[in-house]
């Protein structure tokens, strides 16, 4: 599977017809656009108007929006489905066959007064990740609002609907740009709900969905995991696998879950409870999460320092599962529901004032147990109680206000948005706060900062294809910023960027917002900050990808 | 917008029609390729109406161009199966311009999005009509240039788009519309021949084909490469934002301005309705209190703005401003830019339904028409929300309504155009920048003469003698170009399927 785009035609658009009809693209390569300057590039005294507009859709500069040039390579594929031997990159997991009717039936189906909100101008298309990538209606968001809408008015579910609403990454970028403040993320969440119950996939694909939902929201399984997958690491037998072909024959989800896998490091058990330094402020829960919690120990031991030195008694509670977001994310409501319960009953129990959550997809989710637990007799009024505890790490320590001091850190940090947390709950600049109130940190923003890398939840195991396309938008941006680390909010966003720039053959340093407060609070040098996260746990292994032999 | 029911799905003819369609649709995937032809109907219907969507239609295939070769393509195909066609950019317009026909193929150019490097020397850049219009300001910014056109939909609508509406903008004022700022064009004529209108030098001899196609709203050909003309970016940029406790002093002070020789960059009129709905969607802390606001940009060089700033302050003291603010700096004057430029989507906060109208009055009528328009309002018992680009008279009245209940829509429907029959009666026109489309081709007959129309036609046919290209838009009644000499048997399409008369 060729990932990597071809070099375009150079050919001008004025140019005479060339080749046989439709052979050539003939579009225009980007080069020396300004996409192609460093950020900090002089950009001339812009007009506010321009600004405005930028901001409305998320990004922060003119300069950052969605650029222009040809449609992805997985296009064709995305657009009319693989099985119609378009000859192109196939997206990895085999299209439906039946239609589906009626579309929805009575359980939660998509709100028609949501759908009503939509006025079809447009605003989210720039922001949309797959507009981006294929520049079609159907995978826009307005695009899928209609196609939800052709549900609720009697039109059976096409194979071709389903297809476009599986390949919503759900990134809620949509949901900054709206101007109506259209609620596509309850609309996306229904809907996701309706075809995970009801539409019969190929069995390829079903086997995928299992494994991804039996493995990843059990903490335990995924500890489990830890050992083998570390043997596999340093044993080397992956560069065997994949020198004889054997990697290359699994399937794309398969692949795309060897490839992702960080690398690993000692975990040490976190304290059920951490007292305070100094004067006590607050008390905190800390949701440990599974992903984080398994891969990425390290940002927990840093969540929980960091917290008791700014002055809070820290609980992570022993017994908290999955918050079920992956599950919810993917419309396995049931599951997700479950989930919920126990999360709220266990954080309920530690009698803390703030829920803490340092990974942006959990806490998200959350942030909707209310809306997700609005029908279930007993626990509606104590998610909405629960939800309006939580905070992510950073929107706590922005409102605290620091106590600890601060040591220099002099390094050009770019601080890569994680979706959930920027689009699904707005939060962009406490994060860049934090970062700021370390002497020496430099902030570089991103070009595109407002578009999801494709790791989204699951969606890079279930779609590797466009996942990678923006996974190496991402990276490409993350490299043109210039900067010394990657900092990022999210477990699925730093594995997805590292996979991807070891595809393109680079490496530079992630780790999470709270590991540079941890560093700075503890007066680690900067060399060792960045090279523990050029090389510590979390940093996935640098390869070359089967694309680069 | 309004959310009128959608119609049912129109039955697929049983004909000969259906076959000619299907046999259309397989070369088209012949000469573009499989994965860029849609004739899936959970597909076409995503492309059924563009940013007005009181106006449905399927259309029977969709072809997604990449390159110009598509483009000459899919119309040559079309041009010889004798089937209509529309193009259509990122499906932002607000009069329907782009809304498909049922037995037809909608031409979707958003894939060709290329533009080349900006050429600062000679201040141009050319790109592809996909290409959104705020890509080639980012494009040109870090050369001190910009592109001067800047409707509200900026960064999502396409170059393409604002060419065949010539569009505007709230700049406009001071920098004329669309065809001040494209100086040629590679057109597909319907025929599918590709000819290139104006060129690079800011001006040409002959006709001016270029200036006749843009604004001709898909109707006599498509684009596919534009060389648009790039402005320096002014010395000093002045923003302030100025409260009124009425409308009609606020239209007054506009009028001043005007009349005290003073060319604004940009003069934006916001009511106390749409000023709501503004603070609901973006938080833009405009003037409590405030019954009328005045967004007003100056800019040149610094010593020109900061005497006509201080002028502009005494009119409109001497028209009883209550609140005058002066943006301190770039993040303020964004703030006042996004309340105006979000308020078109952000009245969909305060209203479930709306439907967005935009007619031309005489500057110098304002305070008249304003208040004509909020008697029209009462008596119809339906709010209206204005935001305007006062500066050139150009109205967007925002007729809002609860399309729950049973005939408000209509009732919005009927004010809307009641609302442009005041503008022309007013001595304006009944489009300032969003177009005819398919909605206001009844109006074109109240505002022109048939002899007028007539003219019209003549060009239309000149261009596409057979029709294909975007019929039933602009003119009240579709007509043909009578029969050309030469072999045609049976109907002509475009009648066969009900989209014209002989004419």
């Amino acid at each position: 599977m060729s990932a990597r785009p071809q070099p375009r035609s150079t050919a001008a658009p004025d140019a005479p017809p060339q080749g046989a009809p439709g052979a050539s693209r003939g579009t225009v390569p980007v080069e020396g656009s300004a996409a192609d300057l460093s950020p900090g590039a002089a950009t001339g005294s812009q007009r506010a108007t321009d600004q405005a507009a930028a901001e409305a859709v998320g990004a922060r500069r003119p300069l950052d929006l969605g650029q222009g040039g040809p449609v992805a390579a997985s296009a064709a594929a995305a657009t009319v489905g693989a099985a119609a031997g378009t000859g192109t990159v196939e997206l990895g997991l085999p299209g439906l066959s039946a239609s589906m009717f009626p579309a929805f039936d009575e359980h939660h189906p998509p709100d028609a007064a949501l759908v009503a909100d939509c006025v079809h101008c447009g605003f989210c298309l720039p922001t949309c990740p797959t507009y981006v990538l294929w520049g079609e209606e159907m995978d826009s968001p307005r695009g899928r609002i209609d196609l939800m809408r052709q549900g609720l008015e009697g039109d059976a579910l096409e194979p071709s609907a389903v297809r476009h609403l599986d390949q919503c990454l759900g990134c809620m970028a949509c949901v900054t740009a709206c101007p109506s403040g259209v609620q596509y993320d309850k609309l996306i969440e229904a809907t996701r709900s309706q075809l995970e119950r009801r539409v019969q996939r190929p069995r390829a694909e079903r086997l995928m969905r299992e494994a991804i939902f039996r493995l990843f929201p059990y903490p335990r399984r995924l500890r489990a995991v830890r050992g083998p997958l570390w043997a596999y690491q340093v044993s080397g037998l992956g560069g065997v696998l994949r020198r004889i072909g054997v990697l290359d024959k699994l399937p794309a989800g398969l692949q795309a879950m060897e490839s992702l896998a960080p690398k690993l490091s000692k975990a040490a058990k976190l304290p059920e409870r951490t007292p305070a330094q100094g004067t006590k402020r607050r008390t905190v829960g800390l949701l440990s999460g599974c992903v984080q919690g398994a891969f990425f120990p390290d940002v927990n031991a840093a969540t929980v320092r960091v917290l008791a030195a700014e002055g809070c008694e820290v609980v992570v509670p022993r017994a908290q599962g999955c918050c079920g977001a992956l599950s919810a994310h993917a419309g396995r409501e049931r599951e997700a529901l479950a989930f919920a319960k126990r999360v709220i009953a266990t954080f309920e129990q530690a009698g803390v004032d703030t829920v803490v959550v340092n990974a942006a997809g959990c806490g998200s989710n959350l942030k909707e147990y209310a809306h997700q637990l609005r029908d279930e007799a007993g626990w509606a009024e104590r998610a909405e109680r629960l939800a309006a505890k939580v905070r992510d790490i950073t929107e706590l320590l922005d409102e605290l206000g620091p106590v600890a001091a601060r040591h220099p850190l002099p390094m050009t940090v770019a601080y890569q948005d994680a979706c959930h947390l920027a689009h699904a709950q707005g939060v962009r600049d406490q994060p860049r706060h934090v970062l700021r109130g370390i002497p020496g940190v430099e902030l570089a923003e991103l070009v595109e900062a407002e578009i999801c890398c494709g790791s989204a939840g699951t969606y890079n195991l279930l779609n590797p294809e466009p996942a990678r396309e923006l996974g190496e938008r991402k990276a490409r941006a993350v490299l043109a910023s210039g900067a010394d680390i990657m900092v990022t909010a999210n477990p699925g966003c730093w594995m997805h960027v590292a996979t991807s720039l070891a595809r393109l053959g680079e490496r530079i340093p992630v780790v999470h917002t709270v590991q540079v407060l941890d560093a700075s609070i503890r007066g680690i040098p900067v060399r060792q900050l960045l090279m523990t996260a050029l090389e510590g746990p979390g940093t996935t292994l640098a390869r070359p990808s089967a694309s680069l032999r | 917008m309004a959310s009128l029911p959608a119609p049912a799905p129109a039955p697929a003819p049983a004909s000969a029609d259906a076959g000619s369609i299907a046999g259309l649709a397989e070369r088209l995937r012949k000469a573009v390729g499989v994965g860029r032809v849609l004739t899936d109907h959970a597909q076409l219907r995503t492309y059924e109406c563009d940013g007005l969507t009181n106006f449905r239609v399927t259309p029977a295939v969709v072809v997604l161009a990449e390159s110009r070769q598509h483009v000459i393509d899919t119309v040559r195909l079309c041009a010889k199966a004798g089937v209509p066609f529309v193009a259509r950019g990122s499906g932002t317009g607000l009069s329907g311009g782009a809304l498909p026909v049922a037995e037809g193929v909608l031409l979707v150019l958003s894939r060709m999005r290329a533009l080349r490097p900006v050429d600062p020397d000679n201040a141009r850049v050319v790109v592809e009509p996909g290409v959104i219009n705020l890509w080639v300001t980012r494009d040109a910014s870090p050369h001190d240039l910009a592109y001067a056109p800047d409707p509200s939909s900026q960064l999502v609508c396409s170059i393409g788009g604002n060419v065949a509406e010539n569009a505007g903008g709230a700049h406009c004022l001071k920098y004329g519309f669309t065809v001040n700022h494209v100086l040629g064009a590679e057109v597909v004529l319907p025929d599918g021949s590709v000819v290139h209108l104006g060129g690079t030098a800011p001006e040409h001899p002959g006709y001016d084909l270029l200036g006749a196609f843009i604004g001709s709203e898909g109707t006599l050909g498509v684009a596919t490469s534009l060389t648009l003309r790039l402005v320096r970016v002014p010395e000093a940029v002045q923003t302030m934002l100025v409260g009124f406790h009425s409308v009609e002093d606020a239209g007054g002070t506009v009028s001043d301005i005007i009349a005290a020789g003073i060319v604004p960059a940009a003069i934006e009129m916001m009511d106390a309705l749409a000023i709501e709905a503004a603070e609901a969607a973006v938080h833009c802390g405009y003037p409590a209190g405030a019954v009328a606001v005045l967004v007003i940009e100056l800019d040149g060089p610094q010593v020109e703005v900061d005497a006509q700033f201080a002028q502009v302050e005494r009119i409109a003291l001497a028209r009883s401003a209550f609140e005058t603010r002066i943006a301190q700096d770039a993040a303020e004057r964004a703030l006042m830019w996004k309340g105006r430029k979000s308020a078109f989507a952000a009245v969909g906060r305060i209203s479930p339904a709306y439907f967005v109208q935009d007619g031309v009055i005489p500057r110098t009528q304002l305070p008249q028409v304003l208040s004509e328009i909020g008697r029209m309002a009462d008596a119809a018992g339906l709010r209206v929300a204005n935001v305007f680009h006062a500066g050139d008279g150009n109205l967007h009245p925002l007729v809002l309504f609860d399309d729950a209940v049973e005939g408000q829509a209509h009732d919005a429907e009927e004010l809307a155009g009641a609302i442009l029959d005041l503008c022309i009666s007013s001595g304006g026109s009944i489009t300032g920048e969003h177009g005819v489309g398919a909605e206001k081709r009844t109006k074109m007959a109240v505002q022109f003469t048939p002899e007028d129309l007539d003219t019209m036609q003549l060009v239309r046919c000149a261009f596409d003698p057979d029709g294909i290209a975007n019929p039933g838009k602009i003119f009240p009644t579709p007509r043909l170009c009578g029969e050309r000499p030469g072999p045609r048997t049976g109907e002509h399409p475009v009648q066969a399927a009900g989209l014209g008369e002989v004419f």
